[in-house]
């Protein structure tokens, strides 16, 4: 793995399959009364979020934590930003606290990329505007081959706002990359053109979902309905609603969240046993650590622990 | 009707220079030979072998260099005034000679807006005392370019506007252009339009295709900038108006415009040097370097610029001359502002990426390169004996790299910063006078 998490596209199937196996070990600690390991005992990683997020960031927050990590969080508001302080004066500022990594969420593509070539530290990309949401596509591979077992072969649709989704795009690439068969589907007004280039399908209606073995819905966002993306969410939910009727009993159901119940989803999916929905937010938690760990820790040390037995030097 | 636009520049004296042995190149005169050129008080004297050197001349030794005609460059912004910190007349003017170009037309989307006789007096004052090289200003379509009512252009027109445009923005309603259209009849000059359908365009940042569509970037269709084309045409034959299309982008675009010549529209365009030469796969890395509206394209898209730039489709090449502030550069893709330099890079950039591969004949580039003022009525920079001195010596095999010793333009956003391109302009003469020396170009021995 390099340095930083910028994008799916910069991993490897074997990369992925390393931080999947490593997350594996780590949810074996989740489990422990004492959920902590000392790894990253002493080195210190910056959360800095431009963007409002729940899961995101408490999930980095305890990822770094449970690695016995210093954490500090920045929110836009109220912070130097706010005060017109530029994305690079601000990283340039955090980096003087020789932080070992930074996580940042922006609302603009390519924002981390840029960051990295800031700061001397391992960045990680929390979602940059509609570009790549990697961490999530990591957690989703996760849950999904735990539930699964094999990701191999899967059919998966995502269906949904794929133009406005981050998610969808680091997801496309993720499953894909893990051979998966990647259909997305969605009103056309809301797929981009090119969007075949990712190397998925485009579908337009639900006709075929019954092929899929995964069905990923993503969240439908009330305020881009303000454009005339699609008429009504009257309209939208009964096109591309996944409900009782449409998820089939052998089909496994994903969603990022927050979820719009009654849009994309109906309640009776999201409680089904089909769903893997808490699985997801759970796996948020294993999957940073393991890619803090990756990133900062273990890569190409026998056994992985040479940042934990050794005292952190000073820079 | 006032006659042609006003050029100002600075009052240097006139040059007489000697350039012996020189590759002398200009294909609208006939012009392809080896032979010394001699420059006397400013105009083109003489062509020919062993010419006497006149007493006070500058010798230049011309081995291994070749004469053009120095380059017109109708689409440039000096940002003056508004935005000096990012350049002014002084240093685009010079950026403009260090790119061998002997004329250049400035836009007039500055702050305020070049939309009054008065402002457009001021900057020719400016011009009169900053300028390396002559200049000329445009001045707006609309009050405050703001697609409403019309400036008083018949007045421009009369204090020396080069012509009328709104650059940077379209004029979005087609009753306000059909309206210029009809005021160009009293005012003249050239109408040049920024193609650009908002509504089609909205909040796109990069071409929309593939690479928009993997980074998760707002896209800008091809067709917010060909359905624009398409119907100011139309209003301009139907006006019988004529118009000229700034930086086309697009193979629509292309379409449209061979569309429109067949059946007589008088319709003129330009294509950048970024556009021929780069595409979207460029944007790939979200490099800010290489945001400009209208944006990079694909490779069918530059194919079919390349195709219509020889065929004389395209007349001619503009930079789009953009400069910008490190700090506006270094941002975020999405909120870093659109627009590249380029008047120092321009002739080096094709000659590398198109004469040096044999896509495009050297000859044709310095037609094309030469040609910018003609929609506008200015003159074509020539070397036959009697025309005014508008000369560029050229090291065809010189090869730099973009930015490393620095740029003359006050900003560094430059879309070929960092390449290594081949052919490097040595001297500048413009409008009679020396407007350019390279720093390690020697001074030619003075008899």
């Amino acid at each position: 793995m390099r340095r930083h998490l910028l994008s799916v596209d910069d991993l490897s199937r074997e990369d992925i399959e390393h931080i999947l196996g490593r997350a594996e070990s780590f949810a074996e600690v989740s489990g422990r009364e004492i959920k902590k390991v000392p790894t990253l005992r002493g080195r210190t990683v910056i959360n800095l979020f431009y963007e409002a997020s729940t899961r995101t960031q408490s999930s980095f927050e305890l990822a770094a934590k449970r690695l016995s990590a210093d954490l500090v969080t920045i929110k836009a508001a109220g912070s130097a930003v706010d005060k017109g302080e530029s994305l690079k004066d601000t990283v340039q500022t955090l980096s003087a606290y020789d932080p070992a990594a930074i996580v940042i969420r922006t609302p603009h593509a390519g924002a981390a990329g840029l960051v990295a070539g800031w700061t001397r530290a391992s960045v990680l990309n929390a979602g940059d505007g509609k570009h790549e949401h990697p961490t999530q596509a990591l957690l989703d591979l996760f849950a999904l081959k735990r539930r699964a077992g094999s990701l191999e072969g899967l059919r998966v649709w995502i269906v949904g706002d794929v133009l406005h989704s981050r998610v969808a795009r680091s997801n496309v690439l993720a499953f894909t990359r893990m051979g998966c068969h990647v259909t997305v589907c969605g009103p056309p007004t809301l797929i981009p053109r090119g969007m075949e280039s990712l190397g998925c399908e485009v579908r337009y209606t639900l006709d075929e979902l019954g092929s899929a073995d995964v069905v990923y819905a993503l969240r439908m966002q009330r305020e881009r309905m303000t454009g005339s993306f699609v008429p009504s969410l009257r309209e939208y939910a009964a096109r591309y609603q996944i409900d009782g009727r449409r998820l089939g009993p052998s089909q496994l159901l994903m969603h990022p969240g927050p979820v719009n119940r009654g849009v994309e989803l109906a309640a009776e999916v999201i409680d089904s046993p089909q769903a893997l929905i808490t699985e997801q937010v759970e796996s948020g938690v294993v999957v940073r650590m393991a890619v803090l760990y990756e990133l900062l820790a273990g890569r190409g040390v026998p056994g992985g622990v040479r940042a934990a037995e050794t005292e952190p030097q000073p820079a | 009707m006032s006659g042609l636009p006003a050029l100002e520049r600075t009052q240097t004296p006139p040059a007489t220079v000697l350039v012996r042995s020189v590759r002398l190149l200009d294909p609208r005169a006939g012009i392809d030979t080896r032979a010394d050129l001699l420059v006397r008080q400013g105009e083109i004297a003489e062509l020919g072998d062993s010419l006497e050197a006149p007493e006070g001349v500058e010798l230049v030794d011309g081995t291994g260099l070749h004469a053009f005609p120095a380059f017109v460059d109708p689409h440039v912004h000096l940002r003056t005034p508004g935005r000096e910190d990012e350049e002014d007349i002084d240093s685009g003017s010079r950026a403009a000679a260090a790119g061998g170009f002997c004329t250049i037309l400035a836009q007039p989307n500055t702050e305020p807006v070049v939309d009054s006789a008065p402002v457009l007096r001021s900057l020719r004052e400016h011009a009169r005392v900053e300028a390396r090289i002559p200049v000329g200003f445009m001045a707006a379509v609309t009050v405050g370019q703001r697609g409403e009512g019309l400036t008083e252009m018949a007045e421009l027109a009369d204090a020396g506007a080069a012509g009328f445009t709104d650059d940077g923005l379209p004029v979005r309603s087609a009753g306000v252009l059909r309206q210029a259209l009809q005021y160009q009849r009293l005012a003249g000059r050239m109408i040049a339009l920024h193609e650009e359908d908002p509504s089609l365009s909205g909040q796109g940042v990069m071409h929309e295709g593939d690479v928009s569509a993997q980074l998760g970037v707002a896209g800008i269709p091809s067709v917010s900038e060909s359905t624009m084309v398409a119907r100011d045409c139309a209003l301009a034959r139907y006006e019988g108006g004529r118009i000229h299309v700034q930086h086309v982008s697009a193979r629509e675009t292309v379409e449209a415009i061979e569309t429109a010549k067949a059946n007589g529209t008088k319709v003129s365009c330009e294509v950048t040097p970024h556009h021929l030469l780069l595409t979207d796969e460029a944007v790939r890395d979200l490099d800010t370097h290489m945001k400009m509206n209208p944006p990079l394209r694909s490779e069918q898209d530059r194919e079919a610029l390349v195709a219509a730039l020889r065929s004389g489709l395209i007349d001619c090449v503009a930079t789009d001359h953009a400069p910008h502030s490190r700090e506006e550069k270094e941002q975020p893709f999405e909120l870093a502002p659109m627009g590249v330099t380029g008047l120092e890079t321009a002739f080096a950039a094709i000659h590398t990426g198109l004469v040096l591969p044999g896509v495009v004949d050297l000859g044709l580039v310095i037609e094309r390169m030469t040609c910018g003022g003609v929609p506008f009525g200015l003159p074509v920079p020539s070397l036959a004996p009697g025309s005014p001195a508008n000369v560029c010596l050229v090291d065809l095999d010189a090869d730099w790299e973009v930015g490393e010793a620095g740029y003359e333009s006050r900003s560094d956003n430059c879309a070929f910063g960092g390449r290594r391109l081949t052919g490097r302009v040595r001297m500048t003469i413009a409008d009679g006078s020396v407007a350019y020396r390279e720093r390690t170009f020697a001074l030619g021995a003075v008899v």
